[in-house]
């Protein structure tokens, strides 16, 4: 028996008709593509947002960290310059540079409100530091600045990064796995709507046995209808989750992380594979389902 | 054509229905199988078209051993073998047309109109061809299966007690179509229980009459 008939996919009209073309399977096929394709929609635009949020998070924190130097009012300047001067040196640092006043107050202000009396707070002295494709060595900058400047603390952000950036990569794979279940489903759903079917004609089948039909050749009337009937489904699915997903507030109305869920740029493209692979799903569970059934026939 | 060499059948596990069982039925030959009902009369002519498969022993079909064919080789030797059964099944949302040339139509092979349309007028369906079958009365019904089962050419005709839900005219009218196949050649082998079927036949044409009995196949006496 030939593993892939090609006219399984391609159709033949006078085949197509020895299945009667009604039936609530017909219907539960179509829902159950659609529905599950509406929400493949979504699973994969957490998957892609979520993978964007963990690139953007790994990137943009990687490259930037801070130096906190904490000393007695008069050895801060000569600490800084010390500091300063490691940075000048150390490998791996593209600039550097020490917050003013002035924007450590706005940095502060959310926190503590207008009109801070800096002069008053005993606040450490901060310097930015952004690294260069190479990068630095952390422990080591960490060991010069010991030594040449003891009140300073090198903060990579690493600690809080990490945990951060695994969420996101978690969230992705949540979004991965919840496709595959999606797809789990709606082969099991099918399946069950294709026995449904095939176990209500029955009597057809027999018949087409009795005149001389090959398995292959009633597994394809059945099979090319439910592919059909799944494929176009999760077009409808498809289609309207990503109507849903364009309607949901963009990434700059309000900046935070759930109005960045959607897609962006060739993102857009990526649930036009969902109809084709729900057909495919579709193809295989009811040709298995089929060929099963045939099997247990005389 | 078909050759059954010392078969047996049984149901699961009960006891033998059929047991050394030994035919062979030649081409253009004319039987007729007979017995009480529940004798194994039906499960004889589904080891003869392959629907079951011998517990013992061996079914030869056109010198091929059945035991040794894949379901896709039974398939196509089914196109060689036309069956008519009592409760005759149709695809009941096909015309009856479309039922006639189904045999043809799961082959993927062209369907020749005028064929089709000399097939309908053999059996006196000419008018009933674009009707769908619950629309049909039983002897229409059977002499359409009968249609269905001569489509593709066969030389072996097999028929399930056809008579048995139709009035004795239209059984006379079916008998008259059975006799004329085997004139052209066919072999053809009727299972039934009406003696005065036989009867009718044999003065048609020279006919064998087997009797299942006791799950033995003999050969029945003179008194038929």
């Amino acid at each position: 028996m030939r593993v892939l008939d090609l006219s399984l996919l391609l159709g033949d009209a006078q085949a197509d008709r020895v299945v009667p073309p009604t039936g609530f399977t017909a219907q539960l096929t179509l829902f159950t593509s659609a529905a599950m394709s509406f929400l493949a929609v979504f699973a994969l635009a957490l998957s892609l947002a979520t993978g964007r949020v963990a690139e953007t998070w790994s990137e943009a924190l990687a490259r930037a960290s801070t130096i906190r130097i904490s000393a007695p009012e008069g050895q801060l300047d000569a600490q800084t310059r010390a500091v300063e001067q490691v940075l000048a040196t150390t490998p791996g640092i593209a600039s550097f540079r020490v917050i003013p006043d002035a924007e450590q107050a706005q940095l502060l202000e959310p926190w503590l409100g207008p009109g801070l009396p800096l002069d008053d707070l005993p606040l450490p002295r901060l310097i930015e530091v952004i690294e260069d494709a190479r990068g630095f060595a952390p422990d080591g900058l960490r060991l010069r600045l010991a030594a040449e400047a003891p009140g300073a603390v090198l903060d990579d952000h690493t600690r809080w990064r990490r945990p951060l950036v695994e969420a996101a990569e978690g969230l992705r794979w949540l979004g991965l796995l919840s496709l595959a279940l999606i797809g789990g489903a709606m082969a099991g759903m099918i399946t069950l709507a294709a026995q449904a079917a095939l176990a209500a004609n029955r009597q057809i089948i027999e018949v087409l046995r009795l005149v001389g039909a090959r398995d292959v050749y009633i597994a394809g009337a059945f099979t090319r209808r439910f592919t059909h009937r799944a494929g176009l489904g999760a077009l409808l699915g498809a289609g309207l989750g990503l109507v849903a997903i364009a309607l949901l507030p963009g990434n700059d109305s309000a900046g935070s992380f759930l109005t960045g869920l959607g897609f962006q740029g060739v993102g857009w493209i990526t649930p036009a594979f969902i109809p084709p692979v729900a057909a495919a799903v579709a193809f295989l569970a009811t040709r298995s389902a089929a060929l099963r059934m045939l099997g247990r026939l005389s | 054509m078909i050759e059954l060499d010392n078969v047996g059948y049984s149901y699961g596990r009960g006891g033998a229905l059929l047991s050394d069982i030994t035919l062979r039925l030649a081409p253009g030959s004319f039987h007729f199988l007979t017995g009480p009902s529940g004798a194994g009369k039906t499960t004889l002519l589904k080891l003869c078209y392959l629907e079951l498969h011998p517990t013992v022993g061996r079914v030869h079909l056109y010198g091929v051993d059945g035991t040794r064919m894949t379901r896709d080789d039974v398939a196509r030797t089914r196109q060689s073998i036309g069956v008519v059964h009592q409760d005759c099944r149709f695809l009941d949302h096909l015309s009856v047309a479309e039922n006639i040339a189904l045999p043809l139509t799961v082959s993927s092979r062209p369907v020749p109109g005028q064929d089709l349309h000399d097939l309908l007028h053999w059996v006196g369906l000419r008018n009933q061809a674009g009707q769908l079958p619950p629309e049909l009365s039983g002897g229409e019904r059977q002499r359409a299966a009968l249609a269905r089962a001569v489509m593709t050419d066969p030389q072996i005709i097999i028929a399930d007690e056809p008579t048995g839900n139709i009035d004795w005219e239209m059984s006379l009218k079916l008998l008259g179509l059975l006799v004329e196949l085997n004139r052209m050649g066919k072999t053809v082998m009727i299972a039934t229980h009406d003696l005065a079927l036989i009867r009718a036949a044999k003065s048609q044409v020279a006919t064998r009459v087997l009797r299942i009995q006791a799950g033995r196949l003999t050969l029945a006496g003179a008194d038929l």
